[in-house]
């Protein structure tokens, strides 16, 4: 209807919104992308470079002989190439992003400014340690905050992430075994833990021996003390623990640990939940990775970097991995090789080249430092206060199997609330999405049924979480009325539907092959 | 603080909601003689204005490699970077999103993963690569291990070309994961014999060419010989843009490929975060470690990509994985195949032929500073001089006059006084004739 009296337009109210079939694929704003390999070419370039001076070649016999058949793009295409792929991606910045164990908290873009200083981005590892004092008295001030959170003896930074801070620390605890001269075999891990303990675990060769929960969702002294041996080398406890729950009995679980003559590896992928509030220092904890990714902000970017430096106990801390920062009447010094060794020093190895994610210690020491102690300790609190109340909110609706205590900073829902209204975790996710959410980490952990497992963080307002709390509730009455349409079709809204991924997996294409000349095609 | 959206009015009302009284309530299962009362003994929140003064003055006390005639390489190396790289790696939909589990939002980051996996494939010349490993070393690691996995041997030999901290950090994982890991000398001079090391019981050979000398070091009758006898081998480059002017090791009969992509996107950055090339024979897919981006279709037919393959992964596999590694450097991966894309082929062969030609005048200048040998009869963008004295002294007093000259091999192999006087030199395309000029003047001052 032609709109004749100058007010806004509005759609006709009959008018339902049905997917329109349009020439070029696109929907709006949304903007189909094809591959580079498509659009680009190998004579096409985006940089600007003058000739090579002509001079000898000495490259010997090495010279490259075949084309590599590479596409380039300009600038201009280039950017409308990235631009238009990231808008088909969820992010923190576009709405909350509720990945239970994820922590996706809010990214400062100071960090970002921070790590672009020249004095940090444009050092090399390897230039003379005269010219790069900043960058090792930075490295010695994130070890003191991590140390002092921690309430531990050492920190080894290196680590790229956590899987590989806890490759680190399970090292440090092998070498401090064998330099008791034990060799043990064995390394306890309860059911919830997230799959890289184990796999951390079997790539140095122990036997896993899961640890079962208990009713209320957390680790029993009693079963740990079952399976303790003079063969445990060490139990992998992550605390808080997947289930969202702080382990009560950590203490005495430690102490029956440590008089076995094992060690006690924290996971701290949950750091986020207790920084400032109790140490892990003072529950017992031998090594415990630190995901700078999770609970100091720096940016998830889709997949990494990650950080995961790794605090140590006293009896770690000598075996702690090259390199090091030691402390020379008062002067960093950074510890690169045997040969700079002290007495007391006797480190397990190295686990990368150069010094470990750099641009991750500037980013969360600049998190650090505008948090202050202070701050630090609200983030803590307000993420445990939010997931509790999300919990409050919603456990009339969703059913809490560990629900009787109070949870730290996730809250974790079963599917049992789901039960015969043919609407499955991932269904419930997929509807999420149509809500502008990205979906809460499903099906972990694994110790109870369907699970769903939310993290709000502290980045939110009481406006969004009572808006996401809403949605859900809406979901949930939705799924109980019947109307299992909007979730079995979900989502329908996305760039893409759901994706086939068991043809992904049967017929692996990893990457793009250039498509036949017609010719041969034809053939 | 300006970073906590809750009011002390929300929290009150979170708290009536959910029942407390105080939010230590929440933290009840905390054992009591445990819960901090105070604060950590750290200093109070900052402002913007104070994080920056604070961070810009440790800043401030590092020499910056642009400000400077600046000659370090060894496995990390100085680009120019094109502006639109950081402008898109920082869009947040790219810098603030999670690993792409959810693939119907997140087909931004699953595209780019299949174009870099297809990228890194063509650069090496092999048929597959993985979504990316945290660095070139880790992934010299990885190689390692799933060599063994692949022949179900469990002895890597080692090439002298290698990285030396690549060898710690193979030596490391073989030794706490019980292998052998035999590592050759040093081979400053590429005149090692690795085929005589190479025997029924080998499970992988790693070789590194352009070698941490900067040798160029023919793959074809390493592989040749490896694969006679059952074994692998691992081709490692710590240099990507060599791959713009030599032969790909896929060319050479490299069974896996590993590289370090700082060099394209990414700073220096002090040594990380990074990301590792990891390509392979499509026949070993299924031993990858890392993650793997594959193409399929939506419910509605539209090309789509999800990630694939995870029954080899952590959190499917558990203590079963082909590895334990779960967040990897997505966005370092990102920059790398966003400044690849601008380079494109006909960028990056003159890319490389500009590093080819900058280098080569370096070893011409350092050459005929007198008492100065360059040992090197090829190599790409770095090379190995012989100076007559201790290279770390020297080099020292280079910095002293401005100059930051490379790398003395001591600090990369202590103790050994047989390569106390050799020193790594790299140059690209930022350096200038100024630059090599200014070095050539000042080592001939020092010496």
């Amino acid at each position: 209807m032609m709109n004749t009296q100058g007010r806004p337009t509005r759609p006709a109210e009959a008018e339902a919104a049905t997917p329109v079939a349009t020439f070029t694929g696109n929907r709006g704003l949304q903007i189909e992308e094809a591959l580079i390999f498509e659009i680009g070419r190998p004579d096409v370039s985006g940089v600007d470079l003058p000739p090579a001076p002509k001079a000898a070649s000495r490259l010997g016999k090495h010279a490259r002989r075949a084309p590599l058949g590479l596409p380039g793009l300009t600038e201009p295409e280039a950017v409308r190439h990235y631009v238009r792929l990231s808008r088909q991606n969820y992010a923190i910045d576009l709405g909350l992003y509720p990945l239970g164990s994820c922590t996706m908290k809010h990214n400062p873009r100071l960090n970002e400014a921070m790590v672009r200083l020249a004095g940090f981005a444009d050092i090399h590892p390897l230039q003379p340690l005269s010219t790069v004092k900043g960058a090792v008295q930075l490295m010695q001030e994130l070890s003191h905050w991590l140390l002092t959170m921690t309430g531990m003896a050492a920190v080894a930074l290196s680590p790229k992430a956590g899987a590989h801070g806890e490759l680190c620390g399970m090292m440090a605890i092998k070498a401090a075994l064998a330099a008791r001269g034990e060799s043990r075999s064995i390394v306890l891990v309860p059911e919830s833990a997230h799959g890289t303990n184990p796999a951390t675990a079997a790539q140095l060769g122990y036997k896993v021996v899961p640890v079962p929960a208990r009713e209320d969702g957390t680790v029993d002294p009693a079963a740990v003390k079952a399976l303790l041996s003079p063969d445990v080398a060490a139990i992998m406890l992550t605390n808080p623990n997947t289930c969202g729950l702080f382990e009560r009995d950590i203490v005495e679980i430690a102490e029956a640990v440590h008089a076995a003559g094992a060690f006690f590896y924290g996971d701290g992928a949950n750091f986020n939940a207790i920084v400032g509030k109790v140490r892990p220092g003072d529950l017992g904890v031998d090594a415990m990775h630190i995901n700078l990714h999770k609970t100091f902000s720096t940016p998830h970017g889709g997949g990494g970097p990650g950080s995961g430096p790794v605090v140590l106990s006293k009896a770690l801390a000598p075996f702690a991995p090259l390199p090091f920062i030691r402390l020379d009447a008062g002067e960093p010094v950074l510890v690169e090789t045997e040969e700079g060794l002290a007495e007391a020093e006797t480190p397990f190895g190295r686990l990368t080249a150069f010094h470990g994610q750099m641009g991750m210690y500037v980013r969360a020491l600049a998190y650090m430092l505008a948090h202050g102690a202070d701050g630090l300790r609200q983030a803590s609190e307000d993420a445990v206060l939010s997931a509790n109340y999300v919990k409050a909110r919603l456990s009339d609706l969703f059913n809490a199997p560990y629900g009787g205590r109070p949870c730290m900073h996730e809250v974790l829902f079963d599917d049992s609330s789901l039960e015969g209204t043919g609407v499955s975790t991932l269904d419930f996710a997929k509807a999420m999405i149509d809500e502008g959410y990205h979906p809460m980490t499903m099906y972990f952990p694994l110790v109870v049924h369907g699970a769903m497992l939310i993290e709000p963080t502290e980045s939110e307002s009481l406006a969004s979480l009572d808006l996401f709390i809403a949605t859900l509730r809406d979901l949930a009455m939705a799924a109980k009325a019947g109307d299992t349409e909007r979730f079995r079709q979900a989502p329908r809204l996305a760039p893409r539907r759901r994706l086939d991924e068991t043809r992904a997996a049967r017929s692996p294409r990893l990457s793009w092959k250039d498509p036949l000349p017609a010719a041969e095609a034809a053939e | 603080m300006r970073y906590h959206p809750l009011t002390d009015h929300d929290r009150a009302h979170m708290r009536a909601t959910i029942g407390v009284g105080a939010v230590d309530q929440l933290f009840s299962d905390v054992p009591r003689d445990k819960l901090l009362s105070g604060l950590l003994d750290l200093p109070t929140t900052k402002s913007e204005l104070e994080v920056e003064r604070l961070m810009g003055r440790m800043a401030a006390r590092n020499v910056a490699a642009g400000s400077v005639p600046f000659f370090v390489g060894a496995g990390a190396y100085r680009h120019h970077v094109p502006a639109s790289v950081d402008h898109l790696i920082q869009r947040s939909e790219f810098l603030t999103s999670y690993t792409p589990y959810q693939p119907e939002i997140a087909q931004g980051t699953l595209q780019v993963l299949f174009e870099f996996q297809s990228q890194v494939g063509r650069l090496t010349g092999m048929e597959v690569a993985n979504a990316g490993m945290y660095d070139g070393s880790t992934g010299c690691g990885e190689a390692v291990l799933m060599a063994h996995r692949l022949t179900r041997r469990n002895k890597a030999v080692l090439s002298g070309t290698l990285h030396p901290q690549y060898r710690a950090v193979v030596e490391t994982l073989g030794r706490m994961a019980g292998d052998t890991v035999e590592a050759l000398p040093p081979d400053p001079e590429a005149t090692e014999d690795i085929l005589a090391r190479i025997d029924g019981q080998t499970a992988c050979v790693v070789v590194q060419s352009p070698s941490v000398y900067g040798h160029l070091i023919d793959l074809a009758p390493i592989a040749e010989k490896a694969h006679a006898v059952g074994a692998l081998l691992v081709a490692v480059v710590t240099e990507v843009v060599a791959l713009g002017a030599i032969e790909p090791p896929g060319a050479q009969g490299a069974d896996i490929v590993v590289g370090e992509g700082q060099s394209l996107g990414n700073p220096l950055g002090f040594g990380g975060p990074y990301v590792g090339l990891f390509a392979t024979r499509e026949k070993f897919i299924r031993q990858l470690p890392g993650r793997l981006c594959g193409e399929t279709v939506d419910a509605d037919g539209k090309r789509g990509f999800v990630l694939t393959l995870s029954t080899r992964e952590q959190h499917i596999r558990r203590d079963k994985a082909t590895s334990n590694i779960c967040t990897s450097s997505g966005l370092c991966a990102l920059a790398f195949s966003i400044h690849a894309t601008l380079l494109g082929e006909a960028g990056l062969t003159r890319l490389a032929a500009i590093n080819h030609a900058s280098a080569a005048a370096t070893a011409d200048a350092l050459a005929a500073v007198p008492g100065v040998k360059v040992l090197n009869d090829t190599f790409f963008n770095e090379f190995t001089v012989r100076l007559p004295g201790d290279a770390a002294a020297i080099v020292e007093k280079l910095a002293a006059k401005g100059i930051i000259a490379g790398v003395p091999m001591s600090r990369l192999e202590p103790g050994r006084p047989e390569l106390a006087d050799l020193l790594l030199v790299a140059a690209t395309e930022t350096t200038t004739d100024d630059d090599r000029a200014a070095f050539a003047a000042a080592l001939a001052e020092v010496l």
